[in-house]
């Protein structure tokens, strides 16, 4: 058993709690509803179901999921902005973005109902992470068309938490509140925590004694059991892993509990399947696949079969805290992110991981991947801190040599490693992207 | 007896090292004497400044990696073989130079060279011997 992981007797998670036969009845109702929902209001659902013939009573059993269409973000950007709704706009009460990378947005329309399905996930999740009323919670993401911000800020709210909407930017005034306020639990991307982290250092701010800080509610990008321990060792807060994504709703589709062993899906909310993303066939579970969801309560902009493109498994055996809801392990990859160098698969995490296994390194750097010739290159460059630096070209060069072997070892691709001035590389305040792939010029 | 070194990270780029010698100069910090030590990519340089410590401050604050050494300034007589004297004391004792540089001026007939030992106190007690002038940081900046 792990710190204080039973909360058990908290009516907020009693869904975390339910038996599986229950559980798996309370989903089947829900998706027998959503699936004719859609069919009835969602033309492209409708189109796609008629072509392979399944119609919304040929769905008796979970299992006959697979029968369904899947549902892809081309498809949320073809019918942009609002060709997927499911309800007449009279019945929407907020719209969201999730940032295009690349050309338009896309756009996701709530209902009321859609958003206290949402923020049940949110509070949830902070319950699970041992978060209660008593806590000052920051958020630290950004508000407005994105979700961290008000996913976090409703769902404290409702928790009953006393909430800082500092949203993000300007990290002094974010140090400074967090100390006079005494701020207890801060919610943000887990790269802005590291640079919050940097620029208190710096200012000399010593987080375990100058602040009453104690959980970080860290996600909307993927990160490393490395970054975690850097983060707790040292802040000494406990950091948690929180899931989720525009499309399906925002964060709090899934959270990691105090176990902090893969997180738990509020699967009464949104269905997970792990797919073949190669056959599309779902897989057992334990087997490593794209992950998919099927919103089973959300009826604005309602999700059969989301490919999330994001690559885990579901944790096939039961969490210590006792929750009865599954686990998915936690996201170290994004099927966006995998860059192909020289024919072989590689995580942005992977160079990641390799990074943070050589001691003295602050998580500060940037991946370039380039072609020379008919040869794809792919160059780290990495700030040089303080406890690195000696007064030595031989011992810069050591530590140059050590991540570019220590990185090899995990992706066996020789990169060539670039140490660099601090703060030259690219600081983000929101999502970091820390890849810039110059072959797609 | 030791004497402060401040050395900073620097990529090998037009203008790195002018902005540090603008972050002193805007402090009213003067270089006593520098050197540098660099490859392809990036380089590393040393600097000796009166006020090291509002030295490394102001370098800190314009975002530059400072890190602190101890190093030995001895004076050698300015004469064929006044190096090879001081060289063969360390060498003697076992010292190794981990490397070492000059000051810019002298002093009557004396030239300063800067050491990094790895062995600094002992490498002081045989340079002492054979009576070479140590200087601290007093001595030396009243030059």
């Amino acid at each position: 058993m792990c710190r204080e992981c039973n909360d058990k007797e908290n009516p907020l998670s009693r869904a975390d709690y339910v038996s599986v036969d229950e559980m798996r009845n309370i989903q089947l109702t829900k998706l027998k509803k959503i699936v004719r929902h859609c069919y009835d209001n969602v033309p492209l659902t409708r189109l796609r179901m008629d072509e392979k013939g399944v119609k919304p009573e040929d769905i008796k059993t979970l299992e006959d999921m697979r029968f369904l269409p899947f549902m892809k973000k081309t498809d949320l950007r073809d019918e942009y902005p609002k060709g997927l709704f499911g309800v007449p706009m009279r019945d929407i009460v907020r719209f969201h973005c999730s940032s295009g990378t690349t050309g338009k947005p896309i756009v996701v329309g709530s209902t009321r109902g859609d958003l206290d399905v949402w923020i049940d996930g949110v509070v949830r999740s902070l319950v699970m992470d041992g978060i209660t009323n008593e806590d000052i919670l920051q958020v630290s993401y950004g508000y407005g068309l994105f979700t961290g911000g008000l996913g976090l800020h409703y769902g404290g709210e409702a928790l009953g938490c006393a909430v800082v909407p500092t949203s993000g930017g300007n990290t002094d005034r974010q140090i400074m509140l967090m100390r006079d306020l005494g701020v207890t639990a801060i919610a943000c991307t887990p790269s802005y925590f590291i640079h919050i982290m940097d620029e208190a250092l710096k200012k000399g701010v010593d987080f375990r004694k100058e602040t009453k800080l104690r959980h970080g509610i860290f996600g909307a990008e993927p990160w490393t059991d490395e970054i975690r321990a850097k983060i707790e060792s040292v802040t000494g807060i406990e950091a948690h892993d929180i899931y989720g994504l525009t499309e399906v709703s925002g964060p709090g589709v899934a959270s990691s509990c105090r176990c902090h062993s893969g997180l738990h899906v509020f699967e009464d909310h949104f269905y997970p399947e792990i797919i073949n993303p190669d056959t599309l066939e779902p897989v057992p579970d334990g087997t490593w696949g794209e992950l998919v969801f099927t919103t089973l309560d959300r009826f604005g902009t309602p999700m059969l079969r989301y490919r999330t493109r994001d690559i885990t498994r579901i944790i096939p055996d039961r969490c210590d805290c006792g929750r009865t809801i599954r686990r998915i392990d936690r996201i170290s990859a994004r099927t966006d992110d995998m860059l192909i160098i020289r024919g072989v698969n590689v995580f942005p995490s992977q160079i990641e991981a390799g990074l943070m296994t050589v001691d003295k390194v602050l998580p500060h750097y940037h991946i370039y991947v380039d072609r020379e010739g008919d040869l794809d290159t792919i160059e780290v460059k990495v700030e040089v801190t303080a406890d690195a630096l000696g007064d030595q070209i031989k011992s810069l060069e050591l530590l140059r040599r050590t991540i570019a072997e220590a990185i090899k070892k995990i992706i066996n691709i020789s990169i060539k490693v670039t140490l660099v001035e601090p703060h030259s590389l690219p600081r983000s305040e929101g999502k970091m992207n820390r890849v810039t792939d110059n072959r797609k010029k | 007896m030791k004497i402060k070194q401040i050395s900073l990270f620097l990529e090998n780029k037009p203008g790195h090292l002018n902005a540090i010698c603008r972050t002193l100069a805007k402090a009213g910090i003067n270089i006593v004497t520098l050197s540098l030590a660099d490859t392809q990519q990036f380089g590393i340089v040393r600097l000796i400044v009166e006020d090291w410590e509002r030295g490394r401050d102001e370098l800190e604050k314009a975002g530059h990696v400072v890190n602190v050494r101890d190093v030995v300034a001895a004076t050698v007589n300015d004469v064929p073989g006044g190096m090879a004297d001081l060289l063969d004391a360390v060498g003697a004792v076992g010292v190794n130079i981990e490397y070492m540089y000059a000051f810019s001026f002298r002093t009557n007939d004396k030239a300063i060279l800067v050491f990094r030992f790895d062995d600094a106190d002992k490498a002081i007690e045989a340079l002492k011997r054979i009576g070479a002038d140590i200087l601290d940081a007093s001595t030396l900046f009243s030059h």
